[in-house]
């Protein structure tokens, strides 16, 4: 790994929800202890399933919500603790690109508008040529400017959502599933954009995803998550899995390919909830290679060769 | 035999507008056949029509049929579809959330379907809905039978559509993206459960999805929808081998694949117009690397290829190599 920019200690977010007149407020843990380096120019991805904490790991890093426990730091700076001025200056650093490029937008803005609202935040001119530069850099025309959101497609809005968070050239950009709403054909435009803006402007991605397949094609680490916790880092795309989650996610994603056509082994058993884990193990109930230590204790994440595993029983 | 399902040179309107236009599909007992395409292409309306809800959007068959079990759809008036649906005919449509009513058990939900369709008396439709549970690996059948739709998981929530689907006894299944919302261990769950279906029990299944890799892994046969237009139709492994449409070509390129070079993923330039707007000639042309200027004047005819399929490319020899 290079010079890490982002590093990420002991996070955790516990949200408390209902406690309306007649429900006791229940907590759940979200995020729970994720350890993470990112080092500079790096595409670390981070996979997982609906409600694993994907999002909520990406607003803490943000600083979108503020951490239970935990420490951020990017390129040596200290994000955790910090004022919200001395935030402000941290946060054109980083940018986030999000998952809907529907509700994303907002409708009553020109195009133009959006993209010159983050300088209008931190007070900084933007010209009409500005604009344009940013429009051509995601391969827009400079006419795209006026419209508005709903007279372009997803693909050309998720375009938008992209030069709206390079717009103040930030070091370090996450991505929260920004293709997962986009048909295929053009979630490959997207990547490939967005593979020609890292050469370009040198940026450092943590790329959310709940596709296997397309993590493995574009990232250069896999962090895998389930139910809040980090379960594996794969050190590079073409890692053999060691965590039985991860292989389980391997196994369900469906190759395009008829000659790779296999019997399909899905996982048993439902996702626990997250308001009510079981102790040890949060996988152990749909695991095939659960054994005795599994239900009592959680195993520990631990790293070899940086490939790290939290399996008492690996592969 | 003839099969099951054949849409003959179908073409559907909407107000003015033709939004499918002269598909010819057919799917036999005991086949999957994939229906595929972006956004747009026509893949919902082609399961509306044959599902007889077309008039509920206000659309119309404006040429060609379908014959179902060699009857004509457009013989049986609204209450021979209504039978139809629900019965021999299982509709799973693409969200779960609008097939279930929020405010009922799921248990009735799945009851009504054999007592409409099978006659059934209350118990042995409750019997009947138990046991179809129990087939698709739904835990405490009798408890979820209690529950509500919000109270259950996504996943959980398909596969009762699907049990509703099946209740009737049905000898087609219509599934619009029945995994596309759901995560893909559950998305594998749910294939499964489709396909063992099939085999067991002879069923047909015309599943509708945009993701060739579902395709590879679970269709016999495949039809790329375009713009309204069928653009290629053949058995999966030939499809993905040598495709013969630069279209369908062009689709299975989009998806990462093991081993695939940084670099090497393509995306499609440009996107399906509306249907207001279908160019003249090949739909595809405008985005087509191969077009020629026959492309842009001449609508190419679907021709049979060497397998057994059809393929509506003017290069199309030239294309599979
Ligand atoms: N503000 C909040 N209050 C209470 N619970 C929350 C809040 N935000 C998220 N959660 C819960 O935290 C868990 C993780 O949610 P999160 O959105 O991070 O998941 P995700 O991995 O991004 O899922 P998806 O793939 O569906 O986007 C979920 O159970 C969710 O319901
Ligand atoms: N009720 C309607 N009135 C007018 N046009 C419609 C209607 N329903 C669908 N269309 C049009 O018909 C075409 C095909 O739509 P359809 O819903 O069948 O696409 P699809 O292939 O299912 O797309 P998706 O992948 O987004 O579900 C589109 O151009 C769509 O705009
Ligand atoms: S007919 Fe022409 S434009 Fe259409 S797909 Fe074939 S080569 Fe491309
Ligand atoms: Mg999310
Ligand atoms: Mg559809």
């Amino acid at each position: 790994m290079s010079e890490p920019l982002l590093v990420v200690k002991g996070l955790t977010k516990r949200f408390m929800t209902g406690g309306g007149w007649f429900a006791r407020p229940r907590s759940m843990t979200a995020v729970r202890s994720v350890n993470l380096t990112v080092g500079r120019g790096e595409v670390v991805g981070v996979v997982g399933e609906s409600g694993c904490g994907k999002s909520t790991l990406a607003r803490l890093i943000l600083r979108l919500i503020e951490p239970t426990e935990g420490d951020i730091t990017l390129g040596g700076t200290r994000l955790s603790g910090i004022g919200q001025a001395e935030l402000r200056r941290e946060r054109r650093r980083m940018a986030m690109v999000f998952q809907d490029p529907y509700s994303s937008l907002d409708p009553r803005y020109t195009i133009a508008e959006t993209l010159a609202e983050p300088f209008r935040v931190h007070g900084l001119p933007v010209t009409q040529q500005a604009i344009s530069g940013m429009l051509e850099a995601v391969s827009l025309p400079a006419s795209a400017a006026l419209r508005y959101p709903h007279q372009m497609s997803g693909g050309q809005r998720q375009r938008i959502g992209i030069a709206r968070a390079l717009a103040l050239r930030p070091e370090f950009v996450v991505l929260d599933e920004p293709t997962a709403s986009l048909d295929v054909s053009i979630q490959a435009q997207i990547i490939e954009l967005l593979a020609a803006l890292r050469e370009g402007f040198g940026l450092t991605y943590l790329f959310i995803s709940h596709d296997l397949g397309l993590v493995r094609y574009f990232c250069d680490r896999i962090v895998v998550m389930y139910l809040g916790a980090v379960v594996e880092v794969l050190p590079d795309a073409r890692a053999v899995p060691r965590h039985p989650y991860t292989r389980a996610l391997m196994d369900s994603s469906f190759a395009p390919d008829p000659k790779a056509r296999r019997e399909i082994a899905p996982l048993s058993g439902e996702i626990p909830s997250p308001f009510n884990l079981p102790p040890g193990c949060a996988f152990a109930g749909r695991c095939s290679r659960a054994v005795e230590a599994c239900r009592s204790a959680s195993p520990p994440l631990t790293e070899e060769g940086g490939h790290a595993v939290a399996c008492f029983n690996p592969l | 035999m003839s099969p099951l399902l054949s849409i003959e040179r179908l073409s559907v309107a909407i107000g003015g507008v033709t939004l499918l236009d002269d598909i010819s599909l057919s799917l036999d007992r005991g086949q999957i056949l994939g229906l595929v395409g972006e956004s747009g292409s026509g893949k919902s309306l082609t399961a509306l029509t044959v599902t007889g809800l077309l008039p509920l959007i206000g659309g119309r068959i404006a040429s060609g049929r379908i014959l179902f079990d060699g009857t004509d759809l457009a013989s049986l008036g609204p209450a021979g579809l209504r039978k139809l649906r629900g019965g021999r005919i299982g509709f799973v449509m693409q969200n779960p959330m609008t097939a279930l009513d929020p405010v009922q058990r799921i248990g009735e939900q799945i009851d009504v379907v054999s007592r409409l369709h099978l006659g059934l008396s209350g118990e042995a439709a409750r019997a009947r809905t138990l046991d179809l549970m129990g087939q698709l690996r739904i835990p405490e059948a009798a408890a979820v039978a209690e529950a509500y739709p919000h109270q259950l998981s996504g996943g959980m929530k398909q596969r009762i559509v699907i049990a509703m689907a099946l209740a009737g006894e049905p000898d087609l299944i219509v599934a619009d993206e029945p995994t596309t919302a759901l995560d893909v261990t559950v998305q594998a769950q749910i294939i499964q459960i489709l396909t063992g279906l099939v085999r067991e029990r002879g069923l047909a299944l015309l599943l509708i999805t945009h993701d060739m890799g579902v395709v590879a892994q679970a269709c016999d046969r495949v039809a790329v929808l375009y713009a309204g237009r069928v653009a290629e139709e053949r058995a999966v492994d030939p499809l993905f081998e040598r495709p013969a449409h630069p279209y369908a070509a062009a689709l299975i390129g989009c998806i990462p694949r093991e081993g695939m070079a940084e670099g090497s993923l393509k995306g499609i330039a440009g996107s399906v117009p509306p249907a207001t707007q279908f160019p003249p000639g090949c739909r595809f042309h405008p985005r087509c690397p191969h077009a020629v200027d026959i492309c842009r004047t001449e609508r190419p005819l679907l021709r049979e290829t060497p397998d057994g399929g059809l393929v509506a490319c003017h290069l199309a020899e030239r294309i599979a190599g």
